[in-house]
């Protein structure tokens, strides 16, 4: 009989494991909140650098992974320690003994709200990444629809490396992020005038650096280094976005038609509970711990307990599939040393 | 606008406030501006609504505006605030509010101070004692004098005489609120409704009638702000501050602004004037400018009360079109007449601002 491998999340950084795992002959069940597999990313339009149809991705991964046990709609209720395995019960009454299990949460997006002066929830032209990301979906967001679009914003590091909001880390993604999504609105928009506003320009990844070239010289999409100090909503409607340039040396301020907050990674909220269940540790930005950030990055400190992807912190698409590959090989040896 | 947007932070933003027994200390500066204005706090406070509101002739500046102009250390104001403390204490109190937005941001900065470095009260009150021989106990509860009448906007709107409605139209006014830079901005925690979108004096302007206006210049300065007026040479700014906050709220024809601070309705009020006389224009209906009250005159004006007893007749601006609108009744034979019906004598009129 098989060992069963609890995946805790059906995001890509699960399923890719899942994937990995059943080419190797184990049997991988898949334990997934949502009412979907795909996680972030399936709600997602296009991934940088390549503008790749992230349906493409999830689609992929969910018709390799077709063989493995998946529950949906489903919560880890508890979990416990046994001899040389996990006792886990899920919210749907079923009962699992795991030889492993691999943890796959992944991150939540930080509540742009949380930060008053950017007016999230207030101001009616005021949206997020992933608002527009589903917009570009599905074309439906009564913020752009109906609206002329004269000017867009995009506001960096939001709950991003920000002591206030009690987010020190940088989530990696949303200067990239960021940079795809204005270009994506000039194409729509081709006489748009569109600004980021961004503390640092991170492109450390294969491509970003000239992404972000091409969308000055290409899109002329204008950068400002500065933060935001404060938005507000005009007589017609349209945010007033006042900022600092820092490299001219003065206050800008500017009127927008949609101002998009690039919401950060925070850690999952299901996180601390997870982690109560099993005394894992956690990491003081809330993140799982692994054992070792550079040699041990999917291993907790206990055994038979694997991370992939953002359970641990902000990842990338390719960090995080490569996490998860990562961590199956690791699953397969441990299941075959044991 | 999404107003549940607001309401949401507002929600996570209440602080509690004591219903009685207050230490009351008055501005070192509101008496010269708006002097009705916290004789008619003490009245609404004690007489009205029968409430213990304790103040002493013994209590002085709490050296705000020196600290904030940089002209004296921290040690000192820290000194003369530990006294302030010291005579809530010798009164017998433990809830203490403050009159001005600085003294309260002051008061919230000193004890935060020493909460994180005990050994700065400590010798604090080596000082103190030094100096004049006294002793304190930290308050219990510090409160703006605008979180009281917030906290008591209901009790006055159900004895209310008037309301902030335009009696001929049936409208509610339009009104802006501006609070003061020290009420949040430092401590969002300690402002009713957070830093960002302060409920405090929009809940009083909801409760009696009007309608609050969010414009885009609405966190900006009154154009006070001690580093641009009281040095001289930086004076331009303060009233390019005042311009751009009037330009900004122009477009929704406010009938009236409601303050919470000292500074920000005098110079609100005052600055119009030079602003009419160096531009030629202003910013109210006909020719008139919009009418700047502070929290405490608008809860007497609603209450009934005189407004040449509110002091309304020493403001730059006229207020007789806004008192027109409540349907107010007043005489303008008695404007400048004061107590015992002394002639007061009537100011020269301005060029360009029209006033009554």
């Amino acid at each position: 009989m098989k060992d069963n491998i609890v995946i805790v999340g059906g995001g890509i950084a699960g399923m890719e494991a899942a994937r990995q795992l059943l080419r190797m002959g184990l049997n991988p069940i898949i334990v997934e909140k949502s009412d979907h597999l795909g996680g972030h990313v399936a709600r997602w339009h296009r991934l940088f650098p390549d503008m790749t149809p992230a349906s493409e991705l999830v689609g992929g991964l969910i018709e390799a992974t077709g063989q493995a046990n998946i529950f949906l709609n489903t919560e880890i209720s508890f979990m416990n320690r046994l001899k040389d395995s996990y006792n886990i019960m899920l919210s749907n009454g079923v009962s699992v003994i795991a030889k492993v299990v691999l943890i796959t949460t992944g991150f939540s997006v930080f509540d742009a709200s949380k930060k008053e002066e950017y007016g999230y929830g207030v101001y009616d032209q005021v949206m997020t990444n992933s608002d527009l990301e589903q917009w570009f979906n599905n074309g439906n967001d009564s913020r752009i629809d109906g609206t002329e679009i004269n000017a867009v914003g995009f506001v960096h590091c939001v709950g991003s490396r920000d002591e206030k909001a009690r987010n020190s880390q940088c989530s990696k993604v949303c200067c990239i992020t960021a940079v795809k999504q204005a270009i994506e609105m000039k194409q729509k928009f081709p006489d748009a005038a569109v600004y980021c506003f961004y503390m640092d320009l991170r492109m450390f990844g294969k491509k970003y650096e000239d992404f972000y070239i091409s969308a000055q010289r290409d899109y002329g999409i204008r950068f400002i280094r500065g933060r935001v100090s404060e938005v507000s909503e005009n007589i017609d409607g349209r945010v007033i976005v006042k900022a600092e340039d820092t490299l001219a040396g003065k206050p800008v301020k500017v009127t927008l038609d949609l101002l998009v907050l690039m919401s950060g990674m925070v850690c999952n909220r299901d996180c601390s509970s997870i982690a109560g269940m099993i005394s894992l540790q956690t990491d003081s930005d809330g993140f799982f711990k692994s054992r070792d950030n550079i040699s041990d990055i999917i291993c907790s400190s206990r055994e038979g307990i694997y991370y992939a992807g953002a359970c641990t912190g902000p990842k990338t698409v390719p960090e995080t599939l490569a996490e998860a590959r990562s961590a199956a090989l690791e699953i397969f040896s441990y299941i075959n040393r044991a | 606008m999404i107003y549940q947007g607001k309401q949401k932070i507002w929600a996570d933003y209440q602080k509690e406030i004591p219903d009685d027994h207050w230490f009351y200390v008055r501005s070192c500066i509101r008496q010269n501006f708006f002097p009705g204005a916290e004789r008619m706090f003490l009245e609404i406070c004690r007489n009205v609504l029968g409430k213990d509101f304790y103040e002493t002739e013994h209590h002085t500046t709490c050296g705000g505006i020196a600290y904030h102009c940089d002209t004296i250390p921290q040690e000192t104001v820290m000194t003369i605030v530990a006294r302030q403390f010291a005579l809530m204490t010798e009164a017998g109190y433990e809830n203490y509010v403050a009159s001005c937005i600085t003294s309260f941001g002051n008061y919230l900065e000193i004890l935060e101070t020493w909460h994180e470095f005990p050994e700065l009260e400590t010798r604090i009150r080596e000082l103190l004692w030094k100096a004049c021989r006294r002793e304190f106990k930290k308050p219990k509860y510090i409160a703006h004098a605008s979180d009281l009448i917030y906290k008591y906007r209901n009790e006055i709107a159900e004895k209310a005489k008037f309301r902030l409605v335009n009696r001929r139209t049936g409208e509610p006014l339009k009104v802006v609120e501006h609070i003061g830079c020290h009420y949040s901005k430092m401590f969002p925690s300690k402002g009713v409704g957070g830093a960002e979108y302060p409920y405090v004096l929009c809940g009083m302007i909801e409760s009696w009638g009007g309608s609050v206006i969010d414009y885009p210049e609405r966190r900006h300065c009154c154009g006070y702000g001690f580093r641009q007026y009281h040095v001289k040479a930086n004076r331009g700014y303060s009233i390019s501050n005042t311009h751009k906050k009037f330009e900004s709220m122009e477009p929704y024809h406010p009938d009236m602004i409601i303050t919470n601070c000292p500074g920000c309705p005098y110079f609100m009020d005052r600055w119009q004037y030079v602003i009419a006389e160096m531009e030629g224009k202003t910013y109210g209906q006909n020719g008139y400018g919009i009418p700047v009250f502070t929290y405490e005159e608008v809860a007497g004006l609603v209450l009934g009360y005189d407004p040449w007893d509110l002091g309304l007749q020493l403001h730059q601006v006229a207020v007789e079109p806004l008192l027109d609108k409540m349907g107010i009744e007043y005489s303008p034979e008695d404007k400048y007449k004061g107590l015992n019906k002394k002639d007061l004598m009537r100011p020269e009129l301005p060029g360009v601002l029209k006033c009554c």
